[in-house]
């Protein structure tokens, strides 16, 4: 069937079969390759993107359920030509190693912090449980959460 | 000799050791711009879906593709017969066994691999797989290696000739006499039998191929998540009659290896022989569920351990004997010469005079591995005994388990230290390491408040473990991989502008080798980091090396960039005493110029040396400032340290949490310290998890248990808990720069810590073990069994 | 993994769901979430040949009081019960399971009454709702008559049913539910002095309960107790109302040895399996504890004036 999707503000029409999952439409269809595929039960996450700004694994969503939504992946984070605060702090806090989970982690602390500027340890910990790591241990994440909140707070006030 | 203080000897502009550089890799993977396999799209590309066996142990009686052919899109099926045609039907593995690509005889594990669909869409390929019908004759499903080695247990290899039971080696280490000796003096036996459960490294990239065979030209492509690259092209070459100077395997961003991607597995394999066959590439990767079933698991030893000790509180002798799970075909990954792989550094970081273990290994219905996870070939399962058992004989002894340890610690002057089973210790300052991290965490007033808790029925505990690794294997004579020396390779290239690349047989899965690879350049050439770009992961374009697992790189292939830096600085300096008109011997080294002794400001850069190389070279000197070193390592690096958790127990429900997780590591030189602590906490994350919820687990038909992220438990960012980390710094001294490897220090060194808490909260009650994973569970049975409950 | 091939249909009325129901029936799942029912259906447990997406439809989404209830509407999802003010204010029982549903990504899309229609046995909200006395009510096209495959001859001519959620629940995986009826919403009686808690014993995020206890407890003037819920999750065949727990409770004066006695009874009415989340043995005795420790929990809440 048809559909259309906003991709990182660009809209996409593609006939697609109706069990083709949102995260294969993503990469395959679309060739953005940033969202990953890890497991196929819901598990670790590493397919999350925002739709309409919420976080969700696209392994356990369909292509034609995104009709006329809006999809942000991580190729959609940089603002204005800039790595977002978020993208940033990640670098800055070694909150990466392999780069598997890390599109999904900058997602889901983008939309935390989103709707929670200010989040304690505990608050971002909770936040990233529905997304696995496996080479970080989460401390360096948590920190790079922690600092892009900070870093947005401290622009929202300048 | 042990430090707690270094500071770079480089401006942060150069970029040399010791600075926590931010790595050059996160440019591509913050934007999604990561090339992982299954991210590349070949034209005319076909998709492949394997059909495996639902069944632990069965004979094949027949084999019917015709329904998965007949599906639109299916291109082609094949089947091990199709592949014995090609002789490629069985495979060798890293152990010298053998094994099945696609089963034609019968099926040994649950996931074994008997049909492949090759079809135009991944969708397509795996509904056709699903019709793959296979008729089997059931066979006893053999579980453990206990009921593997009775008499009367079926043969699960009946494949090879001269196999008669399910035996797979027989191994032993140590002095058998001597060990005797010692244990007829001790005035007390400890003993502890614990099983270091199977466990699977689960990278979040599961493991994949892209075959592109050009059959017109010979020439094969292959991308693949492989950690060793090279060993595999020449593993290719040798199994698919290939010739080696066409494979050219290219292993792109890798999202997590921990020893999973160092095997070949049948899946390669199928796709290389269906894209040579149809002419078209093939791409192969593998669900979740295919990575937990049938690719390298890790661990399974049935352990047995016995210290001898005095009363006094010293330790005299050490003997193991250990039963190893090896699953349908011995696979492990680790050097030939010995079957339990660096085990036998069992005795850890203590001092005594004997010691001998013996290891037999059974076949099982399961999937075969045995790969080092996060780990030097059985490093992990040797530092849980020695540590769990030295607890237990504190306990036993009366006294406190630091100061038994402090007991028997080998000396900081004892080094180097000829270990009873045959290692040779580089270097070390174990009880400076052991009090920094009591210091750290307050172990007095820990033990203290024990006593006050358990009048308030509350239960703490404190564990520590002081472990000792061996990494960066070889030397070549004792180390080899199915007969290659375990060398590794740096190719230095300084172009004629200053700027260089480096190329390295190793490949990184997260490590970050672009980042601190250049860092050991930049140390020694003074050319800025940031001008040294870092290859690797291609065949074609990089000098032959082992590859990354065992923390090898640093050790082996650092030590190779530090040697080619130096050899071309030596070079340098004959190109430097040409342009300032001044002999070698007068010229000294600067971080970056060379200039004459006495005047400073006679001097030339390494860029301006660089140029003149390609432009000004001497009479008599090559042009060009390249080179390519292949180190053999001396001897291994020894990095330790210890780790030391505090535990709450819930004394009515068996439930565990960690308070306090205190990591002192000594890795020797840092090369960048930010990458280090990196490493640090998520090692001791994957300890965390095999203590605490990581296993896998069959039923008695050979069904697997942990077949997918739901039932295989892999802790999120809520369960693990906070680390805090210390160092102390003993440089390794046969190492070109200090460095002793650290990657895998901490999966290996705390799990025994986790159990020791949790124990030592347990331990006033009679509780002497907990079996990892310690499920709230067995927690609460140990506490009830301890009560007579 | 991916799931056989479906026809997908996304109707933007009630009406419109209800008509497609009535007329393709037992060949139809009902998406909402997805998080169930896709995973089952990549694994090929399940294989409709219509999926029927109620997403699009308006006015499913509310979560609010009407008519004395709480009522969470069928697109109403984990997270905005996490989020819910009207929950916070309301019921604690519900406020204090929903976090503990899955991970905080899949919250975000599975719904409360997709969990409901479901009824896996190791689902939390079916606990909840036992121990709540909750209702659900279903919608069917009106005028046709409407049959359960389950029980003999059971029909009715459609429109909107109420059902007791024990009436619902028939077992596992099995709900009293028509295949041509749609969830519309679950619901619960408000109270005035009560206090509510879920207890769950899971090993990381996202795991099913080794053991989920849910109690729910109202308070009477005189301070004893005058209405009580606990229903257990994933210790018997399906989510298991302790009605003699309950009994014991009410109109008797909370204490340490009346809740201890309640978590002996519910311990007693369990019949949990030895599996990889725990021995039975173990399970038995989570039963009782976490009986005992919610109960106290809940009269701690309900002695707060949180209701």
């Amino acid at each position: 069937m048809n559909i259309t999707v906003t991709v990182n503000g660009m809209e996409h029409t593609a006939d697609v079969e109706p069990r083709l999952l949102l995260v294969d439409f993503i990469r395959t269809n679309l060739g953005l390759t940033g969202t990953h595929i890890g497991c196929d039960t819901t598990s670790c996450g590493v397919c999350t993107v925002l739709i309409d700004g919420t976080p969700v694994k696209t392994c356990t969503m369909f292509a034609v359920q995104a009709n006329g939504r809006s999809v942000t992946t991580v190729e959609g984070l940089k603002q204005n030509g800039e790595l977002s605060a978020m993208q940033q702090a990640f670098r800055e806090h070694h909150g990466l190693q392999c780069g598997f989970c890390t599109p999904a982690m900058m997602l889901v602390g983008t939309a935390l912090i989103e709707e929670n500027p200010d989040p304690t340890e505990d608050d971002i910990r909770w936040a990233i449980s529905g997304n696995l790591c496996r080479c970080t241990g989460y401390m360096n994440i948590v920190k790079s959460i922690e600092a892009a909140a900070e870093t947005t707070r401290e622009g929202a006030i300048s | 000799m042990t430090t707690t203080e270094h500071k770079p000897h480089t401006s942060s502009e150069i970029g040399g050791l010791g600075h926590s550089r931010r790595r050059v890799e996160d440019a591509r993977f913050l934007e999604g711009r990561g090339n992982y396999v299954d991210d590349i799209t070949l034209p005319k590309m076909l998709h492949m879906a394997i059909h495996r066996s639902p069944l632990a142990h069965a004979r094949i009686i027949s084999i019917d593709t015709s329904a998965a052919e007949a599906v639109e899109g299916v291109v082609a099926v094949v089947t091990g017969e199709l592949l014995a045609g090609y002789n490629l039907a069985w495979m060798p593995t890293l152990s010298g066994d053998t094994q099945a690509v696609l089963a034609t005889d019968k099926v040994r594990f649950q996931g074994q691999e008997i049909a492949a669909v090759i079809a135009t869409d991944r969708y397509v390929a795996q509904d056709a797989a699903r019709l793959v019908e296979v008729e089997y004759e059931d066979l006893e499903p053999i579980v453990n290696p206990q009921r593997s080695l009775e008499e009367d247990a079926v043969l699960i290899r009946d494949d090879k000739e001269d196999q008669t039971s399910n035996l797979c080696f027989e191994w032993e280490s140590g002095d058998k006499a001597l060990t005797e000796a010692a244990f007829a003096k001790a005035d007390k036996v400890v003993s502890l039998e614990t099983h270091y459960p199977r466990s699977h490294p689960a990278p979040l990239e599961t493991c994949g191929i892209i075959a592109d065979v050009d059959s017109a030209t010979g020439q094969a492509t292959l991308y693949m998540t492989s950690q060793a690259p090279h060993a595999h092209r020449t593993v290719f070459a040798l199994v698919a009659g290939l010739a080696e100077q066409n494979i050219r395997i290219i292993s792109p961003d890798i999202g997590g290896g921990f020893g999973n991607k160092v095997p070949i597995y049948p899946g390669y394999v199928v796709a290389t022989a269906a894209s040579l066959v149809i002419g078209q590439p093939v791409k192969w990767v593998e669900t979740r569920t295919e990575n937990l079933i049938s690719t390298g698991f890790a661990r399974d030893y049935y352990m047995k351990g016995e210290l001898a000790v005095t009363n006094d509180g010293r330790i005299l002798g050490l003997r193991v004997d250990m039963l190893a799970d090896e699953g349908a075909f011995y696979a492990d990954a680790q050097p030939s010469k010995f079957r339990a792989g660096l085990f036998h550094i069992v005795t850890g970081s203590y001092d005594y005079p004997a010691a001998y273990v013996t290891t037999r290994g059974a076949y099982t219905n399961k999937a075969p591995g045995g790969v080092a996870y996060r780990c030097s070939f059985r490093v992990t399962e040797a530092s849980y005994l020695i540590e769990r058992l030295v607890q237990n004989a504190a306990y036993e002894l009366g006294m406190d388990p630091a100061e038994f340890r402090s007991n028997n610690f080998i000396q900081a002057d004892q080094f180097p230290y000829h270990s009873p089973t045959g290692f040779v210790y580089d270097s070390g300052d174990y009880e400076t390491a052991m009090r920094k991290a009591m210091e750290m965490v307050g172990y007095g007033d820990i033990q203290a408040e024990k006593e006050e808790a358990r009048k308030e029925g509350r239960l703490v505990g404190i564990g520590m473990a002081s472990f000792t690794e061996v990494v960066g294997a070889g030397h070549g004579e004792d180390y080899d991989i199915i007969g290659l020396k375990m060398f590794d390779s740096a190719e230095l290239r300084v172009h004629p502008t200053g700027k260089a690349i480096l190329k390295l047989g190793v490949k990184s899965q997260g490590q970050g080798h672009e980042t601190t690879f250049a860092q050991i350049v930049a140390e020694e050439l003074g050319i800025p980091a940031g001008d040294v770009k870092v290859v690797e992961g291609d065949t074609d374009n990089t000098p032959y090396g082992l590859g990354t697992y065992a923390s090898r790189s640093t050790p082996v292939a650092g030590a190779a960039t530090a040697v080619i830096s130096r050899t071309l600085r030596e070079k340098a300096r004959k190109i430097a005493a040409h342009l300032l008109e001044a002999s070698e011997e007068d010229l000294e080294w600067e971080t970056g110029k060379f200039f004459v002794a006495g005047d400073p400001e006679s001097s030339v850069s390494i860029q301006d040396i660089a140029f003149a190389a390609y432009t000004n070279p001497p009479p008599n000197v090559e042009a060009g400032l390249e080179g390519v070193h292949y180190y053999d390592p001396p001897n291994m690096t020894y990095p330790f340290g210890t780790y030391i958790v505090v535990v709450d127990v819930d004394p009515e429900s068996g439930q565990w949490k960690v308070r306090r997780m205190v990591a002192v590591d000594d890795c020797g030189v840092k090369i960048n310290p930010m990458i280090v602590e990196g490493q640090i906490q998520g090692g001791l994350t994957e300890g965390f998890a095999m203590s605490s919820m990581q296993h896998i687990t069959f039923d008695e038909t050979g069904n697997c248990l942990g077949s997918n992220f739901t039932d295989y438990l892999v802790p999120t960012a809520w369960e693990t808990p906070r680390f805090e980390l210390g160092e102390t710094v003993t440089p390794s001294p046969h190492h070109p720069i200090g460095a002793k490897g650290v990657g895998e220090s901490a999966t290996v060194g705390s799990p025994a810590a986790y159990v020791n808490a949790v124990v030592d909260a347990l331990q006033h009650m009679g509780v002497q073990n907990v079996e990892m994973p310690m499920t709230a569970d067995r927690v609460w049975h140990a506490m009830q069994e301890a009560d007579g409950g | 993994m991916y799931p056989s091939k479906f026809d997908y249909l996304a109707p933007e009325t009630l009406e419109e769901a209800l008509a497609v129901l009535a007329e393709r029936g037992d060949e139809v799942k009902i998406l909402a979430g997805g998080q169930s029912l896709i995973p089952m259906m990549k694994l090929r447990f399940a294989e409709p040949s219509t999926l029927l997406d109620i997403n699009r439809v308006p006015g499913l989404d509310a979560i609010d009081i009407q008519d004395g209830h709480v009522r969470v509407q069928a697109l109403a999802r984990h997270a905005d019960v996490v989020r819910s003010e009207v929950i916070k204010e309301e019921n604690d029982l519900m406020a204090g399971a929903a976090p503990w549903i899955a991970d905080p990504i899949v919250r975000n899309l599975g719904t409360v009454c997709g969990s409901l229609a479901h009824h896996d046995p190791e689902g939390d909200w079916a606990s909840v709702m036992l121990a709540l006395d909750a209702e659900v009510v279903a919608a069917s096209k009106e005028g046709v008559t409407h049959f359960h495959p389950g029980a003999d001859g059971t029909q009715h001519t459609g429109g909107t049913r109420v059902i007791s959620i024990q009436e619902f629940l028939v077992d596992m995986f099995t709900t009293s539910l028509y295949p041509t009826e749609i969830l519309t919403e679950v619901r619960v009686p408000r109270y005035e002095r009560g206090g509510g808690n879920y207890q769950k014993l899971e090993r990381k995020v996202g795991d099913y309960a080794t053991v989920g206890v849910a109690t729910h407890i109202e308070l009477g003037v005189d301070d004893r107790i005058t209405k009580a819920g606990i229903a257990l999750t994933s210790v018997y065949a399906h989510n298991l109302k302790v009605t003699d727990a309950e009994t014991a409770l009410v109109g008797q004066a909370p204490s340490d040895e009346l809740f201890a006695e309640a978590g002996r009874i519910a311990s007693a009415a369990c019949d949990p399996a030895s599996d990889t989340r725990g021995s039975a043995e173990y399970k038995r005795h989570i039963v009782g504890l976490f009986t005992e420790r919610s109960l106290a929990e809940s009269l701690k809440i309900a002695q707060g004036g949180q209701s």
